[in-house]
């Protein structure tokens, strides 16, 4: 950065001061002093104070608890309650950085800065709890699933022939179970949903389109309320009523439950993206003499793409994850079972589901034969919690996958403007 | 060979809302004719009528007769595609396509309608047009760039280029000069002057001295007030219109007396 450059950011951040004080050197006047900003690590000296200022406080708290005879602590916090933890520490010295970085920054900044500086901390502590969940949630799924997620046959093996606490297993299975049907899904669902969003933003202008646009919407809006495991009954019903036949699952049946719920997403999302292309393209297009519906495919969609594809990602997203409305429309299943059309499947909500709640396995030798196989493993009590989490920890990496996927489709497609 | 547009009686509507009523005018081919008058008058929607364009917006229709080359483009069975085909039209705010390099743009009108051109004629389409839009030399190391990273009255060349790259025989201008600075207006302005040699054009503008620059001849279109059609209330050559007309609201128009 040049010198001048340095100048002229003093300047803006001075503001007033600037103005009231032309002489660059010399002794400061009163306004000068009260709007100056101080540099960033002073933030580091508050809250080391706040910190330390926690700190005392809550071991004091801790001692004087300490002090109280036996009986009484426990009505006053509670048997198993400590008010000198790390977590309090942090969580009652950030409370207190907002009172001492708004002194501190009041006495040597002024008011606009000390008003700045607690806002800042606000917004940044909002996003800090923002973040605790998802990061904790990744942490811990990391750790209780990767050890067994990296066991050899896990991801290549299937659940044929395993039980009790036979540690081995794999959930290919469930892997292609799950990509199938999501593929289904998405087969079903993205064309309808484009397609009604195309309609919705460029065909229902007037007249009788125009109400059936309305209505559309309502339905639409509608449909995105719908409780996942009514789809799920839904979809039973349906095929019940086609084929007559009770016990009727199939990996189709998990399709069209999950299409239900994605429908609605890339109506609307899809709907609000092609809005944003300008009026103006379109007008552009049609007065070149192209046809209405090449100007909607070849100028809307094109432009649009980039932010189609982020709404069909998010829609997919909602739905792999889904576990009521697969339970008993593809019944899950141990084997690999890689026919859409027909037979139950296995997904990986529904082993999520069945390992967790299978629990502790029972052992009782050192060793347990997979019948299938006549394999012979060693018995491991936790072996279905492993599974479960590592099968968690895959459904996370195949949606990040996904991700991944559309940002890079967006960032090819996206609108060039560069020179 | 560019080709004369009559028009009779005509009406254009909003739902049940009269925006133009009753105008009938003849435009000679190869010549610039400007529309002027003040906001409102309808001017840009009778302009939209001569291809049909003001059929995108919900409600809009038209009555009456427009005739080029003795064809009524409002007859029973005429495509409004087609129309467009021959009559093109540049819009107030330069509207490049974004997802498209300079020379996708210029042949946007011909990929669109899957017309299948050689390499060779693809080359050729995109520099006759720039050439014809004076911006050939400007862009002719960059034709692959994006059309969005041109500047404002670059744009608005690109797509002047963009639609005679189609080969029309009318180009409706609708202010294309009100979004640029006056350099920028000047080089519009001096290319519809070489425009004119090859195409009919037809122009809206605000800009008086533009008109009078620019065109051979002039409407003036007024409404009565608020909510009532606009009319065309005088059509005459660019001269007699801004020295001597013959109305009173376009004398006080012209000599910015009106309003």
């Amino acid at each position: 950065m040049s010198s001048s450059a340095v100048i002229k950011d003093q300047d803006l951040v001075r503001g007033r001061a600037a103005q009231q004080s032309p002489r660059p050197k010399g002794p400061r006047s009163a306004a000068a002093r009260e709007e100056r900003r101080l540099p960033w690590y002073h933030a580091l000296v508050t809250a080391g104070i706040a910190l330390a200022l926690s700190v005392v406080i809550l071991a004091g708290v801790q001692a004087l608890v300490g002090l109280l005879p036996e009986d009484q602590q426990v009505n006053l916090v509670g048997r198993d309650f400590s008010p000198f933890s790390l977590a309090s520490v942090l969580v009652f010295g950030y409370v207190l950085h907002l009172a001492v970085a708004y002194v501190y920054s009041r006495l040597r900044e002024g008011r606009r800065w000390a008003m700045d500086r607690v806002v800042t901390l606000v917004v940044t502590g909002a996003f800090v709890i923002a973040m605790i969940p998802l990061v904790s949630l990744l942490a811990e799924v990391v750790a209780r699933g990767l050890p067994r997620l990296l066991t050899p046959g896990f991801l290549t093996g299937t659940m044929q022939g395993f039980t009790g606490g036979a540690d081995g297993g794999g959930i290919l299975h469930a892997i292609v179970g799950t990509v199938l049907i999501t593929l289904g899904a998405s087969i079903i669902s993205i064309p309808i949903g484009l397609f009604t969003a195309v309609f919705l933003v460029e065909y229902s202008k007037t007249g009788v389109k125009r109400m059936l646009g309305r209505g559309v919407t309502f339905l639409v809006d509608v449909m995105t309320g719908i409780p996942s495991i009514v789809a799920g009954l839904f979809a039973l019903a349906l095929f019940i009523t086609i084929t007559n036949d009770p016990g009727i699952r199939s990996g189709l049946m998990g399709s069209v439950a999950l299409s239900l719920l994605m429908i609605p997403t890339v109506v609307r999302s899809s709907e609000e993206m092609i809005r944003l292309v300008p009026h103006d393209l379109r007008e552009a297009a049609l007065a070149l003499g192209v046809p209405r519906w090449i100007v909607t495919v070849r100028v809307v969609l094109r432009t649009a793409i980039a932010g189609l594809t982020t709404s069909v990602t998010l829609a997919v997203a909602r739905v792999i994850g889904e576990t009521a409305p697969l339970m008993f429309t593809i019944g899950g299943l141990t084997l690999l079972n890689a026919n859409l059309f027909e037979g139950r499947m296995a997904a990986l909500p529904l082993v999520i589901n069945g390992q967790y709640a299978a629990g502790a396995a029972p052992c009782s030798g050192d060793t347990v034969i997979n019948y299938f196989t006549r394999a012979e493993y060693a018995c491991n009590t936790g072996i279905n919690l492993e599974r479960a989490w590592a099968t968690a920890l895959t459904l996370i990496i195949l949606v990040m996958v996904l991700n991944v996927v559309a940002r890079l489709v967006s960032y090819y497609f996206a609108p060039k403007t560069g020179r | 060979m560019s080709l004369p547009i009559e028009i009779e009686d005509l009406n254009v509507f909003y739902g049940d809302f009269r925006a133009v009523d009753g105008v009938s005018m003849t435009i000679a081919p190869n010549s610039v004719t400007a529309l002027i008058g003040p906001s409102g008058c309808g001017k840009s929607t009778f302009l939209r009528t001569l291809n049909r364009m003001h059929e995108v917006i919900p409600g809009a229709y038209a009555e009456g007769t427009v005739k080029i080359d003795g064809q009524n483009i409002y007859g029973p069975g005429v495509d409004p595609v087609n129309v467009r085909r021959r009559v093109g039209m540049v819009f107030q705010k330069p509207n490049p396509f974004p997802t498209m390099s300079i020379a996708e743009n210029v042949l946007a009108g011909v990929k669109l309608n899957n017309k299948r051109v050689s390499r060779a004629e693809a080359d050729q389409i995109v520099e006759v047009s720039l050439r014809g839009a004076n911006l050939w030399e400007e862009v002719k190391n960059r034709l692959n760039k994006p059309g969005g990273g041109l500047s404002g009255g670059q744009q608005q060349r690109l797509c002047i280029a963009r639609t005679i790259a189609v080969k029309p025989e009318v180009v409706l201008m609708d202010e294309p000069a009100s979004a640029l600075d006056p350099i920028s207006t000047l080089a519009i302005e001096d290319l519809i002057g070489e425009l004119k040699k090859d195409y009919t054009i037809v122009i809206v503008t605000h800009n008086m001295q533009q008109a009078a620059r620019v065109s051979d001849k002039t409407g003036f279109f007024n409404i009565a007030g608020t909510g009532t059609p606009g009319k065309l209330i005088e059509y005459d050559d660019t001269n007699t219109i801004f020295n001597s007309p013959a109305n009173k609201q376009t004398e006080d128009y012209v000599s910015g007396r009106f309003g």
